[in-house]
C-alpha cells in the first residue's frame, strides 16, 4: 500500500468506523446510566433539585482550598492539561477546517506559534502527570492497565500532531496519516474507558448537586 | 552525431565568445540551483565536457514534458543544452520515422554503448503489451533494450517516473513507472505534470558539468529542486501561520492573497521547486495565480482525494455517519436500559445483597 | 471589480510581505564590508530566494541607479548597472527573447563579465594581425 493509498483509507473507511465505534458507544454509556435511573426520594423538597445540580456543575470547576492544598500537582497540571488539549483541538485553524467540513460551520483560530507553544505546554504536563503517577505511592498503588492506556492514547494525537505540523521524522503524508490513525484510536477506546468521564462528569455532579439541592443544602 | 569535440570547442565554433560562455555558465548555475560562487568551476568543468548522447523514449504519455522543454526558445539555456548534448533519438521530435529512425537508434545505441543518457516519458502499459508501441515494439520491450546500454535514465514527468495519470485508479493498462522495470540502472526522477523545464535541463546539465548524478531524496528526485516543500518556500506562508485563509476562490481572502490551505492546497506534501524557481521562466507559479498546487510531482496525486480538498479531511460523509451512529446508539442505549433495569429489578426482588466483588468490577 | 480596485490590493498583499527585503539589504552590506577588507566579491543570485509578488520591484527600487550602466550583447543582452550603492551591481542575462534568465546581485569593484576575457583578446588579435597582414 502506498502512503497515498493509506491515507485515503485513513480518512476514509476507518474515519467511518472510528466515528460510528464513538458515537455508537459514548450513546449507549451515557444513556444505560439515564435509564437506569434513581431511586426517588420520598422525603419532602427543601429545596430545587435542578438549581443545586446546574450550580454545582459550574461550581466543582473551581477545587476548594483543601483540595488544592493536599494535590496541588494533579488540581494544577489537570488543570494545564486539559485547558491546552482543547485549545489546540478546538482552536488550531487544519481542525477548526475539519470541524466545518463535518458540521458546517466553523469559528475563528488562534495564530499556529501561539497553538504550538500550547502543544508543547501540554505535552510537557502530560509527561509530568506519568511520572506523578509512576512515582507517587498511592499513585502508584491506585494505577491500573487502563490508566496508563488512556494517557497514552491521550498524548499520542499531541506528539504526532506536533510532528505533522513541523514535518518531522517521515513523509507529510505519512505524518498526517499517523496522526489521524492516533485521533482514530482514542475515539474507539474512548466510550470502553475511564475517558467517559468527559461527558459522565457532569452527569455525575448534576446528581450530587441535586440530591444536596432538593435536601435544600449546599453542595 | 559526432561526440569527439569538447562542449567548449562545440560553443566556440558556433561563434559564442568566452564572455558569452560565462553568461551562459552562469545562468546553467542559477538554473542548478548552485551558489554563484561556483560558476567558475562550472566554466572549468563544461569545458572540457564531452557531449553525451542522448536517446529519448515517448511512452505513454501526453506529450506534455517535451512541449514543456521545447517551450524554451532558443537560444535559451534550455536550448544550448540540447545543443550540448547529442539527441539521437526523440520520435515525437525528429523528422524521421519508422525503420530508418529506428535504425539510427540502434545505432546510437551501439556507438556509445554503456555511455548514453536514456531520458525517458510517459508510463509503460503492462496489461497488454499492445497498449503502446512505437514501430512495432513494445515500450516494455524497448525500455528493456536501450536501458542495458544506458549510463543512467532520466524519469521525466509523473508518468515516467511515478506511473502518473495512467496509473490513476483504476489504472487499465497496468501502467508502471520506470523504476518498477529497470532494477540495476542509475535512475533519477523527475516528475512534474509537467516539470518545470529549468529543473529537466538542470538535470542534464549537472550531467554535463560533473559528470555524475546529482544527489537523490528517497522517491529518486534531485534535492537540488525536490529537496523543499512548496509549503516551505512558499511566499503565502505567512499567511498560513497566521490562520488566514481563503475560503473560496473570488472572496475577500482569496483577493488578498490569503493561504490556500482550504481550497485543497497540497503544498505542504509537495516538493517541487514551483515556489522559487516558479514557471514560464520565472513569472509565476499556480499559488501565486490563486490556484491551489495540486501536489503533480508527488506519486498518485491523482487518487490523493481531490485537488479542492486538504489532504486532512475526511473522504466520506462523517455526517451522515454519525447521524446514524448516534441514532443506532440512542436505541441501543435505551434497549440496553431497559435490559438492565428489568435485571435489577429481578435482583431487587430476589433479595440478592451487594458484595464486594461488584463493587471492584472494572468499569 | 475594476481594475484600480484590484491593483490597489495587491500592492497592499506586496507591502505586508517584505520579509526578505531588509536581510537581503544586510547581506549587501556584509558584501560591501568583505569587499573593503579582503577585495572578495559576493555575488547574490536573486532567483535562488523566494520572493513575494512585488519584492523584487522593492529590492531593485531600493538598491536604486547609480553612475554605471552597461549593455552587453552575448548570446541575448544583458544589463549590468551599478547601483546608488557603489561596488554593489545589478547583472540582468536576457536570452535574445528578451526573456531573463539570470538576475544577480554582484557586491565586487567590477563585475566578471564586463571585462574582456583572455581567449577573445586572442582571437582578437589574430584577426587584428590578419587585417594588418
Amino acid at each position: 500500500m502506498t502512503e497515498t493509498e493509506l491515507l485515503m483509507w485513513v480518512r476514509g473507511p476507518v474515519l467511518q468506523v472510528a466515528t460510528v465505534i464513538f458515537l455508537l458507544g459514548v450513546l449507549v454509556r451515557i444513556l444505560e446510566i439515564l435509564v437506569l435511573g434513581r431511586k426517588a426520594n420520598l422525603a419532602e423538597a427543601r429545596g430545587s433539585a435542578v438549581a443545586g445540580g446546574l450550580r454545582t456543575i459550574v461550581s466543582r470547576s473551581f477545587p476548594d482550598s483543601g483540595t488544592l492544598r493536599r494535590s496541588t500537582f494533579n488540581v494544577v497540571a489537570g488543570y494545564v492539561f486539559h485547558t491546552g488539549f482543547f485549545i489546540v483541538l478546538l482552536l488550531f485553524a487544519p481542525h477548526i477546517l475539519l470541524f466545518r467540513d463535518v458540521f458546517g460551520f466553523g469559528w475563528p483560530a488562534l495564530p499556529t506559534q501561539i497553538i504550538d507553544a500550547i502543544t508543547i505546554v501540554t505535552i510537557i504536563t502530560l509527561l509530568a502527570v506519568l511520572v506523578h503517577r509512576m512515582t507517587h505511592k498511592v499513585m502508584r498503588y491506585l494505577s491500573r492497565f487502563q490508566d496508563y492506556l488512556v494517557w497514552l492514547v491521550t498524548i499520542l494525537p499531541l506528539i504526532t500532531g506536533y510532528l505533522a505540523f513541523h514535518r518531522i521524522g517521515l513523509t507529510p503524508t505519512m505524518l498526517i496519516a499517523i496522526h489521524i490513525i492516533s485521533v482514530e484510536l482514542l475515539m474507539v477506546v474512548f466510550p470502553f474507558t475511564k475517558l467517559m468521564h468527559a461527558f459522565t462528569l457532569f452527569m455525575a455532579r448534576y446528581y450530587n448537586g441535586a440530591i444536596a439541592g432538593y435536601k435544600g443544602v449546599n453542595s | 552525431m559526432s561526440n569527439e569535440k569538447t562542449l567548449g570547442e562545440v560553443l566556440r565554433q558556433q561563434g559564442i565568445t568566452r564572455r558569452g560562455f560565462l553568461k551562459f555558465c552562469a545562468a546553467t548555475a542559477s538554473l542548478m540551483a548552485l551558489p554563484p560562487a561556483m560558476v567558475p568551476r562550472i566554466a572549468a568543468a563544461l569545458e572540457n565536457a564531452r557531449r553525451p548522447s542522448v536517446i529519448w523514449l515517448s511512452f505513454q504519455e501526453c506529450t506534455g514534458c517535451t512541449e514543456s522543454l521545447t517551450r524554451s526558445h532558443s537560444p535559451t539555456i534550455e536550448g544550448l543544452i540540447f545543443n550540448a548534448i547529442s539527441l539521437d533519438y526523440h520520435h515525437t521530435l525528429q523528422a524521421a520515422a519508422g525503420t530508418h529512425a529506428e535504425l539510427a537508434r540502434e545505432k546510437a545505441m551501439e556507438e556509445n554503448y554503456g555511455n548514453y543518457i536514456l531520458v525517458v516519458d510517459g508510463s509503460i502499459p503492462t496489461g497488454n503489451m499492445g497498449f503502446s508501441t512505437i514501430a512495432g515494439i513494445s515500450n516494455r520491450e524497448m525500455l528493456e533494450e536501450v536501458a542495458k546500454g544506458a549510463a543512467a535514465i532520466v524519469s521525466v514527468g509523473s508518468c515516467a517516473a511515478f506511473g502518473g495519470i495512467p496509473h490513476a485508479s483504476p489504472n487499465p493498462t497496468g501502467a508502471v513507472a520506470v523504476t518498477d522495470i529497470i532494477k540495476d540502472k542509475p535512475i533519477i526522477n523527475v516528475p512534474g505534470c509537467p516539470p518545470i523545464p529549468v529543473v529537466i535541463s538542470g538535470v542534464l546539465a549537472h550531467f554535463l558539468t560533473f559528470g555524475s548524478i546529482p544527489e537523490l531524496d528517497a522517491l529518486g528526485r534531485p534535492l537540488a529542486f525536490y529537496g523543499k516543500s512548496i509549503h516551505d518556500r512558499c511566499y503565502r506562508r505567512p499567511f498560513y501561520d497566521k490562520g488566514l485563509f481563503a475560503e473560496t476562490f473570488d472572496d475577500e481572502g482569496a483577493k488578498l492573497g490569503w493561504c490556500l490551505y482550504k481550497l485543497g492546497c497540497k503544498g505542504p506534501t509537495t516538493y517541487n521547486a514551483c515556489a522559487t524557481t516558479k514557471w514560464n521562466e520565472g513569472t509565476s507559479f499556480p499559488i501565486e495565480s490563486g490556484h491551489p498546487c495540486l501536489g503533480c510531482s508527488e506519486p498518485d496525486f491523482w487518487d490523493g482525494g481531490g485537488f479542492y480538498k486538504a489532504i486532512s479531511m475526511p473522504t466520506g460523509d462523517i455526517a451522515r455517519t454519525a447521524v446514524y451512529a448516534i441514532g443506532a446508539g440512542a436505541a441501543a442505549g435505551v434497549a440496553l436500559g431497559a435490559v438492565n433495569r428489568a435485571r435489577k429489578a429481578r435482583a431487587v426482588k430476589a433479595h440478592q445483597k451487594v458484595t464486594i466483588d461488584d463493587l471492584e468490577k472494572d468499569s | 471589480m475594476n481594475d484600480a480596485g484590484s491593483t490597489e490590493l495587491r500592492v497592499k498583499a506586496g507591502e505586508q510581505l517584505t520579509f526578505n527585503v531588509e536581510p537581503l539589504l544586510h547581506e549587501i552590506r556584509h558584501g560591501l564590508k568583505r569587499l573593503l577588507e579582503t577585495a572578495a566579491a559576493t555575488i547574490i543570485d536573486l532567483r535562488s530566494i523566494p520572493l513575494a509578488p512585488g519584492e523584487e520591484e522593492r529590492i531593485i527600487s531600493e538598491l536604486g541607479t547609480g553612475e554605471v550602466q552597461a549593455r552587453m550583447s552575448a548570446l541575448g543582452p544583458s544589463e549590468i548597472r551599478e547601483t546608488r550603492f557603489p561596488g554593489v551591481w545589478l547583472v540582468t542575462h536576457y536570452n535574445s527573447d528578451n526573456e531573463v534568465i539570470g538576475k544577480f546581485i554582484e557586491v565586487c569593484d567590477i563585475p566578471q563579465i564586463l571585462k574582456a576575457q583572455a581567449e577573445d583578446i586572442r582571437d582578437g588579435l589574430a584577426q587584428l594581425t590578419a587585417r594588418l597582414a
